[in-house]
């Protein structure tokens, strides 16, 4: 069931308990030159939810993802990912942080120089310093969950989009973190290549309960996440009747000229008297 | 094209030097810092080092010999030709070969940087390896810089030595001159002084050469057109910070040394 949710743009309130937040974004507010991009962003995202960001192209939401990473920093607010408050963190120290975070960037983002097998093992090499068995058997593992595992060998440009956005994700699950940032994980895909990746998104929260921010422009990816749930035994996701919808740790959030103006769970969206929002959604 | 107030300007100026600063003091900061990184520096000393080598020497070789043809015309009219392996050695040593390696190596190397980082950047690579929890100046630019820097004072004592022999031939083959003469000649013209010299300007060139080819790569914007001018710039600016930072380099060690 979605968590309660602070009043929208609640900039002057401060929450000190952050136990069972994942994200916290508080008064967040952010302005490249003379374009001011988030005017005061409030919102929560409780540990084990999956939060989709909607909003037109420019109004902030892939900006959201690079700030709950520590990748820019706010002019004015604060921003508390998994306990720790990021805007009072240095860089040398947000690194580690980062380590308990997983990110899908939109374009994939891998390196493009190196394998799907060294992309995907990148993190742990880091921390290792070499190659081992066991993270082998771990790449083999991710890729596996992405059904890729025949493309271990390859470079990322004998891949496909899609495939390249499963990479991405498997470099981003290896070592399993506790929260997931998606940027636009289905954009530009075909609506097979789309329904493998949200496949793939809802696997993650339901199997492995992890939180993750997921910003996207399909409203239909986002609600078939809400309407369904997935099914360890048949391995596939299987739709909820229409009363357990809530069961789904599942809520939405739309940004409006840089300010929330929605945030709630998949009743609330479908009932909702706000004009732009209906228009929005239908 | 867009125009900018000159106080823009000056204020962009301003930045851009603050930024070049903090990433040089950065890249010699993590020298001290856990990880090294052993692997890229070694791969990229590979890249640097054993692939400039070829032009290096080309170049080395008929700058010397080119030295000899020019200058022997002179000597010979004042009587002082069996000073020519003289001439050469110490214009090599002193200027020529650090000069012109750190061009060379500006031009083949400050490029590559710069549009290969630039690229990631573009590409949001460099995001994503924050994002994994790598600091891409511990990983991409220190080994570059130290690689540049330790191949590039290797690089100029070859291309001093091969620029020798460029004399050498030019005054066996072509002047008729006694090689051991010649030898002897350039050897025993060099003193400490020319040698230090020699030896400090490509640790300062390398510098240069890769902390600007990674400042530009490292802050290329505008996609691929961007990463074009990125490259651009770098090559430009290390070839002229090169030529600047020589003659203050050479007054200032001439100053030190009380070399005459």
């Amino acid at each position: 069931m979605s968590a309660p949710t602070l009043p929208l743009d609640a900039a002057a309130t401060t929450t000190t308990d952050h136990s069972g937040i994942a994200i916290l974004f508080e008064g967040v507010r952010l302005a490249f030159e003379e374009n001011e991009v988030l005017r005061g962003v409030s919102f929560r995202l409780p540990l084990g939810e999956t939060k989709a960001l909607f909003g037109v192209a420019g109004s902030g939401k892939s900006t959201i993802l690079k700030l709950a990473l520590g990748l820019l920093k706010p002019d004015a607010g604060r921003i508390v990912v998994l306990g720790n408050d990021m805007t009072q963190m240095r860089e040398e120290d947000l690194f580690e942080l980062r380590g308990k975070i997983g990110m899908v960037f939109q374009e994939s983002a891998l390196f493009d120089s190196l394998t799907v097998r060294e992309n995907v093992a990148f993190r742990l090499m880091e921390e290792r310093g070499i190659y081992d068995p066991d993270i082998d058997r771990r790449v083999r593992e991710a890729l596996s969950f992405v059904e890729l595992e025949h493309t271990v060998d390859m470079f990322p440009s004998e891949l496909s989009g899609g495939m390249r956005r499963r990479v991405a994700i498997a470099r981003a699950i290896i070592t399993q973190p506790e929260l997931l940032l998606y940027d636009s994980p289905t954009g530009g895909l075909d609506p097979v290549t789309s329904n493998t990746i949200v496949e793939l998104i809802v696997k993650q929260r339901d199997v492995y309960k992890t939180s993750s921010l997921l910003v996207t422009h399909r409203l239909q990816d986002a609600f078939t996440m809400a309407t369904h749930q997935f099914d360890k035994q048949a391995n596939r996701l299987q739709e909820l009747p229409r009363g357990q919808y809530c069961d789904v740790p599942m809520s939405f959030l739309v940004l409006r000229d840089g300010k929330v103006i929605f945030d709630g769970d998949i009743h609330q969206l479908v009932h909702t008297k706000d004009e732009y929002i209906k228009e929005y959604i239908s | 094209m867009e125009l900018i107030s000159p106080t823009e300007l000056a204020k962009e100026k301003v930045l851009a030097v603050q930024e070049y600063t903090l990433l040089a003091i950065q890249s010699v900061a993590n020298v001290f810092r856990k990880p090294l990184y052993l692997a890229d520096m070694v791969q990229q000393a590979d890249l640097i080092g054993v692939g400039s080598l070829p032009i290096v020497v080309l170049i080395g070789f008929f700058t010397g010999a080119v030295l000899a043809v020019q200058s022997a015309n002179t000597l010979q009219r004042f009587g002082s030709i069996s000073l020519i392996g003289q001439l050469v050695s110490l214009s090599m040593v002193r200027e020529l070969g650090p000069v012109l390696t750190g061009i060379l190596v500006a031009g083949r190397n400050a490029s590559g940087m710069a549009s290969e980082l630039g690229s990631m950047v573009v590409t949001e690579q460099i995001d994503a390896m924050r994002a994994l929890g790598t600091d891409p100046m511990k990983k991409l630019v220190t080994p570059r810089v130290i690689s540049t820097v330790f191949m590039l004072f290797f690089l100029t004592i070859i291309s001093d030595f091969v620029g020798l022999a460029g004399g050498l031939m030019v005054a066996k083959v072509l002047l008729n001159l006694d090689a051991r003469q010649y030898w002897s000649n350039a050897w025993q013209s060099l003193v400490f002084e020319d040698v230090f010299m020699g030896l400090v300007k490509p640790v300062l060139f390398g510098f240069i050469i890769a902390t600007v080819g990674c400042y530009y790569g490292m802050t290329a914007r505008g996609g691929t057109q961007g990463v074009g001018r990125a490259t651009t710039q770098a090559v430009v600016t290390a070839s002229v910070l090169i030529i600047v930072v020589n003659f203050f380099v050479t007054q200032f060690l001439m100053n030190v040394l009380k070399y005459k």
